[in-house]
């Protein structure tokens, strides 16, 4: 197994502070702008996107959180249960313009179940996506981040590993490959 | 990483056969299964294509619904087979049924009973996953979980607390799931009600026995009081409804010995003015409405961890 | 009808009527023991057989006071003929059936309808057991005379108490006139009633309703002082606690004219074998404790317990394979008794004499019926055991019509390998 760092530290909170001015400059005048970080990288990363935003433009965003587990397609197929985490997002969604954070966007299945869990709660105005990475090969569905960090062009059988501080020591994004 | 925890039960038969681990790893699901009961759609998907079937030979209202409503919230398909026990024993064996059921292909049975041990001779029987919903006078696990998320919630741990669970003990498989759930999760249970409701060797299951009510509920963080169950008596255990609720009814003045901030409950339907006066069923320590909503929650982690905790 | 003269030789001769324990050989001629001598000492006619049974025990034919045959009535369950079957591969040449068939043995009729399938279909001899009231409903006393006269070894209700203390009062009395001994199947209704186990920490824990040891107690002792106050013998049938032992124990010490019996369930297992609602191990009086079963095994040493009956008690899958508080009471036992009791010799718990006096000579005596001894002269009844062969208890094997036991696919040391009645064979697991 061979390890190879694709982003550092720096160049993670250089990808974050840039997507997100990114986000506040698409959503000009946006007065229900929030975002919903997904279980559990995503939820470090929109409390991130939300301070960045906060120090830039001293606009206090709110953030919900969301659990997929419950809408996996997968579910029967994995072998032990994940550990469903709280569901909090302690506003309406209705009429907001909504944009869900992950840190990897590989098949596009966790956001279709964060975008079918997110119509359960009800009816925003737009959906957009942002990720810290962006694989480019090995999409199921037709689903394209609107706000990514890095994109990378790597084979099925790489694994990419995203370690923020909140849970690990410091932030790196690590390529794991089978030489 | 360390070797992680799996949730690995095929069936919920009893308390008994949960480890502490278990234990906290429902609590903690349930309590994220909570938030989808407050929202205006209350649906995930989870179990879309799953049957649940609901085998109840014992008459419930209450317990028959949580179950239903934490399978449709789970998006199962849900069926309700309710047989007296007597038109069973007239006819088709439990086997017989858990045979036919079987060629239904149901995923989970959640099987009511008035007979001890029964989800256990259905789960020898049929391939699909058991919850056992109450048998006879042993177990009502999903009731002791519901209990403890309860109190768990109100009080923000179980361990070092002190439980006092008062009435007919020797009847209530409610009381039976929760001494070995709080004792398991390091609460200690005292008992307490009329001797002859006291089952042989309940101490060693954990509980302290106490002669007297005042002895259980002083100082106690949760005093559960239980139904009286005339129907499974069989001969006189006390001498009138009227004895018991003075020499045993959870009132305002027995109460007043437990902790200031100690919570109320029971596991309803409440025979008012018996057990419990309405003055402490709906007084403000009285958390019985929670305990209502907690059980569709738990029941809602049950059905989704017995699914996905066996490799299928 | 004469069978071929046969020989058994070089076998261990166990037969405590005679005090003899010793290597021996046994002619058998005309259903008779013909002679009995040490070993190479006898020369077989040349028309019989001779059977080496080196390493073997050869012990007077066994007797089983206390089994249930369930015909007429419950023939799905059993019959006559598989029930006797099912006791000559046990090792048994005699059993005493208990009166709960349906119709009850309350009359001659039934009486005579047992005697005559025995006669024609059995495999070993069976004395039947009246009813002590009529139905066995304990309201009034069934018609002794009679069934004396048809064949009937005893009384009793057994699979129910004689709630009544009267009744029992004057069925003791009334057994006098025609020579009956009563059987007392000990049990306070009013303590035991919709029990499914035995009451303590295990029923609590199982959430059954418990059946408490004093239910059998308290009606061991009042059989026993209603005996002694009329001065009849009376027999506690099948006795689980350490107190009923205490009792019979105090009795014979002041002199009463007592004797007792239990079951191999008793002294093999205690309530634990329950299991998560085990069926197989639900009987009644039920299962004890650890304890209890010491004290039986104490009782079977010491004397205070006279005979080991097997509470043969077959029951089908309908009866068994349903909820535990729904299941019926009891265990078939007729093909385990040999093992079970070896296991208490193997233990040195029992010498091999003592078990055989439980086995064959207390039952004959108490019941006052032939057999119990290998004294020349009298009927060729013989049982030969292995001691050392082992032998997985396997649903297959069972010859009993029912397969309710909780020994089930245990592996046994010990069993009968050849079983004569009246000089012929009913069962043989030997090549000869």
């Amino acid at each position: 197994m061979q390890k190879t760092s694709i982003m550092s530290a720096h160049d993670v909170e250089r990808s974050l502070t840039r997507m997100a001015l990114q986000v506040m400059e698409d959503n000009r005048g946006i007065k229900k702008l929030a975002l919903i970080g997904i279980h559990t990288g995503g939820v470090f990363l929109a409390d991130r996107l939300q301070k960045i935003i906060q120090e830039h433009e001293g606009l206090n965003l709110p953030v919900g959180y969301l659990d997929i587990t419950l809408y996996r397609d997968d579910w029967s197929l994995v072998s032990q249960n994940p550990i469903v985490k709280k569901t909090d997002i302690p506003f309406s969604v209705e009429e907001y313009t909504l944009v869900l954070v992950d840190d990897v966007l590989y098949t596009g299945r966790t956001i279709r179940a964060a975008l079918d869990a997110i119509m359960d709660l009800g009816r925003p105005r737009v959906i957009q996506l942002a990720v810290l990475i962006n694989r480019k090969c090995g999409r199921e569905l037709p689903i394209e981040p609107n706000y990514r960090g890095l994109d990378v062009q790597k084979s099925v059988t790489d694994h990419i590993h995203v370690i923020l501080h909140e849970s690990g020591e410091h932030d790196e994004v690590v390529l794991e490959s089978d030489p | 990483m360390e070797t992680q925890y799996r949730f690995q039960k095929k069936h919920i038969l009893g308390i008994e056969d949960l480890s502490p681990e278990d234990i906290s790893f429902i609590l903690d699901a349930a309590d994220s299964f909570k938030e989808i009961s407050q929202r205006s759609i209350k649906k995930v998907p989870t179990l879309r294509g799953k049957t649940v079937i609901h085998l109840f030979f014992e008459p419930s209202t209450r317990t028959r619904l949580s179950f239903e409503i934490a399978a449709k919230r789970m998006s199962a398909d849900t069926f309700n087979i309710s047989a007296s026990t007597s038109s069973a024993q007239k006819g088709e064996t439990l086997v017989d049924t858990a045979r036919n059921l079987t060629s239904m292909n149901p995923d989970i049975i959640v099987i009511r009973h008035s007979s001890s041990g029964s989800p256990h001779l259905l789960a020898k029987h049929i391939g699909a996953s058991v919850i056992n919903a109450g048998d006879g006078t042993h177990e009502h696990p999903s009731q002791a979980l519901l209990d403890m998320l309860t109190v768990r919630e109100n009080k923000g741990q179980l361990k070092d607390l002190k439980i006092a669970i008062i009435g007919d003990i020797i009847h209530s498989r409610v009381a039976h799931s929760n001494i070995i759930g709080f004792t398991k999760m390091g609460a200690h249970v005292h008992v307490s009600g009329p001797a002859t409701l006291i089952p042989p060797g309940i101490e060693k299951m954990g509980a302290t026995v106490c002669h007297k009510v005042e002895e259980a509920i002083e100082d106690a963080d949760v005093v559960m009081a239980l139904r009286i169950q005339k129907e499974r008596q069989f001969d006189p255990l006390f001498p009138s409804l009227r004895e018991y609720a003075i020499c045993f009814g959870v009132n305002d003045t027995r109460i007043q010995s437990a902790k200031p901030d100690a919570i109320i409950m029971h596991p309803g339907p409440i025979n008012r003015g018996v057990e419990m006066t309405c003055e402490v069923a709906d007084g403000k320590r009285s958390v019985i409405m929670d305990q209502v909503t907690n059980g569709v929650a738990v029941r809602m982690a049950l059905l989704y961890l017995i699914m996905g905790g066996e490799d299928r | 009808m004469t069978t071929k003269p046969l020989l058994l030789k070089n076998g261990r001769i166990i037969d405590p009527a005679n005090n003899i324990d010793q290597q021996g050989d046994i002619l058998i001629i005309n259903n008779q023991i013909a002679r009995k001598g040490k070993s190479g000492t006898l020369s077989c006619p040349d028309n019989g057989r001779i059977v080496d049974l080196n390493g073997k025990w050869i012990v007077p034919g066994l007797i089983d006071m206390h089994v249930h045959l369930r015909e007429p009535g419950e023939e799905y369950k059993e019959t006559i003929a598989s029930g006797t079957q099912a006791a000559a591969a046990g090792g048994f040449t005699a059993v005493a059936c208990m009166p709960n068939t349906n119709p009850v043995n309350d009359c001659q009729t039934v009486t005579s309808f047992i005697l005559a399938k025995a006669e024609k279909e059995g495999s070993a001899r069976v004395y039947p057991v009246g009813a002590i009231s009529k139905s066995s409903s304990g309201t009034e006393l069934a018609e002794f005379g009679e069934m004396k006269e048809a064949g009937v070894v005893a009384v009793s209700d057994d699979g129910r108490p004689v709630a009544n203390s009267q009744l029992m009062r004057r069925a003791l009395e009334y057994s006098s006139n025609h020579n009956l001994l009563v059987i007392s199947h000990s049990e306070e209704m009013s303590l035991s009633q919709n029990g499914a186990m035995n009451d303590g920490i295990l029923s609590t824990r199982l959430g059954l309703r418990g059946i408490p040891r004093v239910a059998e107690e308290i009606m061991v002792y009042r059989d026993l002082a209603l005996a002694e106050y009329v001065g009849r013998p009376v027999h506690i049938a099948h006795m689980s606690t350490r107190e009923s032992v205490d009792l019979v124990r105090r009795a014979k010490a002041k002199g009463c004219k007592v004797s007792a019996e239990t079951a191999p369930h008793y002294f093999s297992l205690s309530e634990e074998a329950i299991g998560l609602y085990d069926t197989k191990a639900k009987m009644n009086p039920p299962l004890r404790t650890h304890d209890d079963m010491l004290a039986i095994r104490d009782g079977l040493r010491d004397g205070t317990i006279d005979a080991i009956a097997t509470d043969h008690a077959p029951h089908s899958v309908m009866e068994k394979d349903v909820e535990f508080d729904q299941a019926a009471n009891g265990i078939i036992g007729l093909e385990t008794a040999v093992p079970l009791t070896l296991a208490l010799v193997n233990k040195n718990i029992l010498t091999p004499s003592r078990m055989i006096e439980l086995l064959s000579v207390n039952p004959a005596r108490i019941l006052r019926v032939e057999g119990g001894t290998l004294s020349e002269g009298k009927i060729a009844d013989i049982t030969v055991i292995d001691p050392e062969k082992k032998f997985v208890y396997s649903k297959e094997g069972i010859v009993s019509k029912s397969k309710n036991s909780p020994f089930l696919n245990w592996e046994l040391t010990g069993k009968a390998v050849l079983t004569i009645l009246g000089g012929k064979i009913t069962f043989s697991d030997l090549e000869i």
